[in-house]
């Protein structure tokens, strides 16, 4: 039986135990990631596999319209650019999630949690260290698609970047508040089904909103409350220098919101999941 | 001294800053009986101009006081003011005219009469009839060379390009090209005509002192069917390095090497896409697509498709000039 010293709270900590914390959480995330090539790896073939093989197959499902932030006709490898980026995202969001749970079912958690800096704070910097990890991804993904001829203007590498940031962030809260509720790894496999794919799917990501409204109008109004649709909304804007004002507000809240779910989640005092008994990790 | 190169790079800068001088293209919408007219700096419609029954063919005047679009239903030709953009007069084409060119001084106007099989010629100056050219089954293309001295007519169903010398007003030599030859434009230095064949799916490469084709451009596109490519519209820049070929149903303008007549790109525009015309300066070409009733812009130097804009109802031909 180990036992584990929770130091006093302490009222107050200088900036730079907290950038020593940031630090290490990053640190730590950052090492893992370079260490563990095949993520790196897969997390760029998911997308491209979407790019070059369904993209080719399903050019016609754009059809013949001009949608906004596009200003001309566009090829469907175009369209879905920002929603595989979004993609990377997610599956990012989700692994960083199952991190935690590894982490919990190791007792590697342990170490992190005894940090006497707030709980709240502690999984801010961990949500972080995963968003930086997506946004390499997604870099060297649009480096890849540069090669295929999908070049957004060049200012919009860097305008699209605060709207990854947030995007990251939102997808990493959710997968941290998801990952709360999971006691072992193995269940978590479900959560990737019954989230990654429907979130994926019943969004703007594949296929244009006006084109589903067509197929399915009660699919089109599921696709227009899932926050994945905004995130990609949000980037693909972005990407080209434009703001998406109800999709910047959903993502926001949903963040905000899934960030204070994910911090009660994790308070063992408050936690959504019953524990154990002493109120331990399972 | 400090203040004075802070000025002089203030006005650098301001020069920079500039929009690129404006322009303004008229776009004839065919079945809308209407010309929309675009400002190229802002790339929003300033105006549409209501004109004559089925409006095809659209062109400045040489001095760009005028715009002249052909209204075949009406069998006659409009001359469009351009400071009040209104039509001030006609001019006298034969039946159902369809495209027409101007000789440089722009003092001779061509026109292509789809309907009777023959080239009206036509003394701007005077407004007045000069005769007619008997030539192939459905006039169409029409193009002048760079000399002035041949002009050069496709006819649609004869499947042929008909050189007719200036002068004399006739045919001098028949050049038959695949079929349904659609348009015909020179290179600048006259050492190449250039006749789209919308059934064939082919560009012909002339020799115009040969009268002899002595090339091909083709075009294929992954994932669609030959016939769905229809070439049309040609656009060529002036140094005769790179041409532009719209593609009719295939939504597509290919970009052409203009040396090695070999296709290096195709550009996704609207559906059916089918005349284009150059901005002055060459920064951008403008191309009609019909079926989805807008044209697009191509920036020439990054052979990038930039915008879509709204016209009329199936807009067919443009023109593009100097307010």
């Amino acid at each position: 039986m180990s036992s584990t010293t929770v130091p006093p709270a302490r009222s107050g900590f200088s900036p730079s135990e907290y950038i020593i914390c940031l630090n290490g959480i990053v640190w730590r995330e950052a090492l893992r990631f370079l260490h563990q090539r095949e993520r790196f790896i897969s997390a760029l073939v998911r997308p491209l596999v979407w790019l070059f093989i369904f993209a080719a197959g399903f050019r016609q499902v754009l059809g013949i319209s001009i949608i906004p932030p596009y200003e001309t006709y566009i090829p469907y490898e175009v369209y879905i650019a920002p929603g595989l980026m979004a993609m990377i995202q997610l599956f990012n969001g989700m692994q960083s999630s199952l991190s935690m749970v590894y982490d919990r079912e190791m007792g590697n958690m342990r170490t992190l949690l005894v940090s006497p800096l707030p709980r709240g704070y502690l999984l801010f910097c961990k949500l972080l260290a995963g968003t930086a990890v997506s946004l390499l991804q997604v870099y060297a993904f649009l480096v890849i698609a540069w090669f295929w001829d999908i070049a957004p203007p060049t200012i919009g590498y860097l305008t699209v970047l605060p709207a990854l940031v947030l995007s990251g962030l939102m997808l990493g809260a959710l997968g941290m508040l998801i990952s709360s509720g999971i006691k072992q790894l193995e269940n978590f496999a479900g959560v990737m089904n019954f989230v990654i794919f429907p979130m994926f799917f019943a969004s703007s990501a594949l296929y244009p909103l006006w084109r589903v409204q067509e197929g399915s109008p009660m699919l089109y109004y599921v696709c227009l409350c899932n926050p994945f649709t905004h995130a990609v909304e949000l980037v693909r804007f972005a990407v080209y220098g434009k703001m998406n004002w109800v999709s910047l507000a959903v993502v926001g809240g949903c963040t905000v919101v899934f960030m204070i779910g994910a911090i009660i989640a994790y308070d063992p005092s408050r936690g959504l999941v019953r524990r154990g008994p002493g109120g331990g990790e399972a | 001294m400090w203040r004075r190169c802070l000025l002089t790079g203030m006005f650098a800068w301001l020069a920079a800053a500039a929009p690129a001088s404006a322009f303004v293209a008229y776009v004839s919408n065919e079945k809308g009986n209407t010309v929309t007219v675009i400002d190229t700096d802002s790339w929003t419609v300033t105006k549409t101009i209501k004109v004559g029954q089925r409006p095809r063919g659209i062109e400045f005047s040489r001095d760009g006081k005028f715009v002249m679009v052909a209204v075949g239903d009406d069998d006659t030709i409009q001359m469009i003011d351009t400071k009040t953009q209104e039509i001030v007069d006609t001019l006298p084409s034969g039946p159902d005219p369809e495209l027409f060119t101007q000789d440089a001084a722009g003092k001779t106007m061509y026109v292509a009469n789809e309907n009777d099989n023959t080239v009206t010629v036509i003394d701007l100056e005077k407004r007045a009839r000069l005769g007619d050219i008997q030539v192939g089954v459905e006039p169409e293309g029409m193009a002048v060379s760079p000399d002035g001295k041949i002009l050069i007519n496709t006819s649609e169903t004869t499947s042929m390009a008909h050189f007719i010398d200036t002068a004399t007003r006739q045919i001098v030599a028949n050049v038959l090209v695949d079929s349904r030859p659609r348009f015909a434009a020179f290179k600048r230095d006259g050492s190449e005509l250039w006749v789209s064949s919308e059934i064939g799916g082919t560009v012909s490469i002339v020799d115009p002192v040969k009268h002899e084709v002595t090339g091909k451009v083709t075009f294929e596109i992954p994932g669609l069917r030959s016939e769905a490519i229809q070439p049309v519209g040609i656009g060529m820049t002036k140094d005769g390095k790179t041409a532009f070929v719209a593609l009719g149903p295939a939504n597509r303008v290919a970009v052409v090497d203009g040396a090695t007549h070999k296709v290096t790109k195709y550009l996704l525009v609207g559906q059916r896409v089918w005349h284009m015309d150059f901005t002055p300066d060459e920064k951008y070409l403008l191309v009609t697509n019909g079926v989805s009733n807008d044209v697009s812009v191509i920036d020439v130097a990054a052979q990038k498709v930039i915008k879509t804009i709204q016209v009329g109802e199936l807009p067919w031909g443009i023109t593009i000039a100097q307010p």
